[in-house]
């Protein structure tokens, strides 16, 4: 639907322009605020930008938490009184925010593998090979989307607790490499508009079903592919409820985990350090987003226009 | 020999769909079947589970927070869907006019949905903060100009408390999920852009303005995708918790932001009620099912499917 002339586009434009402020006003707010003095940022009327930038909130906020390094005076101290200087402790022990975010990368790799792969290999069973049943467990799989999350949440949680898989990293990532009704779902649908003469061609030319799916189906299927593997990351990188449950060792959490924890400690006063933290863990995000805009935006589309 | 290949087949598809064997019947259909068992159940996890019949349900009916949460969540429901809805098509519709750089103003109204919850609530608790919170700041400038303009003041301007006031605090989470609108917008958008062009110039041909365009071509074209995407927000925000969460894991203030799953995850982990929290569960998963219902069924009368 086209405006017409530049005349009647005008004020589209003027709200175009001030909603996108609206919008975007937020987070650059939240990287002005990450690099003020803590002063500035409880001044009325409000300080736009930080008179100074200072990147030292940065440090803060990865060191947060952290075990400090023995400082020069605990050293000599020690060596005077003859006594071994404190060691060093391990990079990962003075800067928990890189393990928040290695433990995120370690999950997402691993589930974004496993849900690319498990994925691919049942949705080529469910559209490619012909079985008794088959229909019907589609059936039941379409059924299940149905259901909250809370409704398997306390059951799922018990059995892995049998398992003794509760303050582990197995609970975030084994699932994933089992499959989802959803990707399940997706993946079938973009396997069945491949053209069957294509596979038909390499079983003639002896390929067996594995082979098919490898050499044929799943190169053509690289954008569906694509989009599962990118939504699966952000599904990770976002995940809040999932770590509150399962991780018990501050060792071992996630960034989402991690940044709450930080935020109920220190909420109400550290705002420069906070937003700090904040904007390291929306940067990474914003940044997959510029890389993969195409895939975003055309996964976005395919899995909401399913009408 | 056909019958040796059709076993063969059967046992080939079988092997594909393997690991969805073991994930449906152990992580979906196994758990579903056993949390309708323990909502039936006194279970505290340390002890074996024991069955109390529908006394879960009956405690349910008498528990104030269960009601105060409930009513939380379908207020919440009740605001953000409907304005999300309205501003996500409305910013589409303006994208659809066949604007210059459609593609860059779509990243930027789409950006804030990519912001993770925790960061999202984070930030937006800087912004709402009562005293040096840039929303209020702005507020009072507005408020000072008006004095300075016209000699009066409005007490609109004096912005309360937001998410530290029990009145304002679940508007300031209906505000925080409107700035996330972008994900529902680019589907619109894309869907808008499929509408072919002749239905606008026949509308035109029959004297519509700009606002009937809307009304009687865009809007029906996309009707089924508004109404997928609603559903999905039905189900999507009746299980609001990690914004809510992180702003303050009791609901506060006054239990104003307390959600059914937030009441749901006290039960099970904080207080180990885990047959009470199923039983929670099972009467949110029933909620979902008549509202969807209800969206279906009135949906009806308003969605046209082109097939038809």
């Amino acid at each position: 639907m086209q405006a017409s002339t530049w005349r009647a586009r005008l004020p589209i434009y003027i709200v175009l322009t001030a909603g996108s402020l609206l919008f975007l006003f937020p987070l650059l707010w939240m990287v002005s605020t990450s690099l003020k003095p803590i002063q500035e940022t409880m001044v009325i009327p409000p300080r736009w930008l930080p008179s100074e930038w200072q990147w030292e909130n940065y440090g803060k906020a990865l060191t947060y938490g952290g075990e400090k390094p023995p400082t020069k005076e605990e050293k000599e101290k020690a060596r005077a009184e003859g006594r071994q200087p404190p060691p060093r402790p391990p990079l990962l022990d003075q800067v928990p925010f890189l393990r928040y975010a290695l433990n995120t990368l370690y999950l997402a790799l691993l589930g974004v593998a496993g849900t690319v792969l498990a994925n691919a290999v049942v949705a080529y069973g469910f559209a490619r090979v012909h079985w008794r049943g088959r229909d019907a467990l589609f059936a039941v799989t379409l059924a299940t989307m149905m259901v909250p999350f809370p409704v398997t949440m306390v059951a799922v949680f018990t059995l892995f607790r049998h398992l003794g898989w509760i303050g582990t990293f197995r609970p975030l990532w084994v699932p994933a490499w089992l499959g989802s009704a959803f990707n399940i779902f997706l993946l079938r649908q973009f396997f069945m508009t491949i053209p069957r003469e294509l596979s038909d061609a390499a079983r003639i030319d002896g390929c067996n079903e594995l082979r098919i799916l490898w050499n044929v189906v799943l190169p053509l299927a690289k954008p569906a592919l694509a989009v599962v593997a990118l939504f699966h990351f952000m599904y990770v990188w976002n995940d809040f409820l999932g770590p509150l449950i399962y991780l018990t060792d501050q060792k071992m959490f996630t960034l989402a985990l991690g940044l709450q924890f930080f935020q109920s400690r220190h909420g109400g006063s550290d705002w420069n350090t906070l937003m700090a933290a904040s904007t390291m863990v929306v940067l990474p995000v914003i940044l997959l987003f510029f890389f993969t805009q195409r895939t975003f935006i055309q996964g976005l589309q395919l899995t909401g226009l399913k009408g | 020999m056909t019958r040796r290949s059709s076993a063969r087949r059967q046992l080939t598809g079988l092997a594909f769909i393997s690991p969805w064997l073991i994930g449906l019947g152990g992580l979906v259909l196994y758990p579903i079947a056993l949390s309708l068992y323990y909502s039936f159940c006194e279970y505290s996890v340390l002890q074996p589970a024991q069955w109390i019949g529908p006394g879960n349900y009956a405690d349910l009916f008498t528990d104030e927070l269960f009601w105060k949460a409930l009513s939380n969540t379908l207020r919440f429901a009740l605001w953000s869907l409907p304005l999300g809805v309205v501003l996500s098509f409305a910013l589409a519709v303006l994208l659809n006019t066949g604007v210059r750089g459609m593609a860059v103003w779509r990243t930027f109204f789409f950006l804030p949905a990519l912001v993770p919850l925790v960061a999202l609530a984070v930030l937006w608790l800087w912004i709402f903060n009562g005293e040096y919170g840039i929303l209020n700041q702005a507020l009072a400038q507005v408020d000072r100009g008006l004095g300075a303009l016209v000699g009066a003041t409005h007490p609109l301007f004096r912005g309360p408390g937001w998410l530290s006031d029990p009145t304002y605090a679940l508007s300031a989470l209906v505000i925080m999920s409107l700035w996330g609108v972008g994900n529902a917008m680019v589907i619109y958008l894309a869907a808008l852009q499929e509408v072919p062009e002749h239905l606008y110039e026949a509308a035109e041909l029959d004297g519509a303005g700009w606002l009937q365009k809307v009304r009687y071509v865009a809007i029906p074209s996309v009707s089924p995708v508004i109404l997928f995407n609603l559903i999905m927000g039905i189900i999507g925000t009746l299980q609001v918790f990690a914004v809510p969460y992180v702003i303050s894991p009791e609901g506060s203030p006054a239990r104003s932001i307390y959600f059914l799953t937030m009441y749901l995850y006290d039960n099970a982990f904080t207080y180990l009620r885990m047959g009470y929290a199923c039983a929670m569960a099972w009467i949110l998963f029933l909620l979902i099912l008549v509202l969807t219902y209800v969206a279906l069924r009135v949906s009806r009368r308003f969605v046209y499917y082109g097939g038809e």
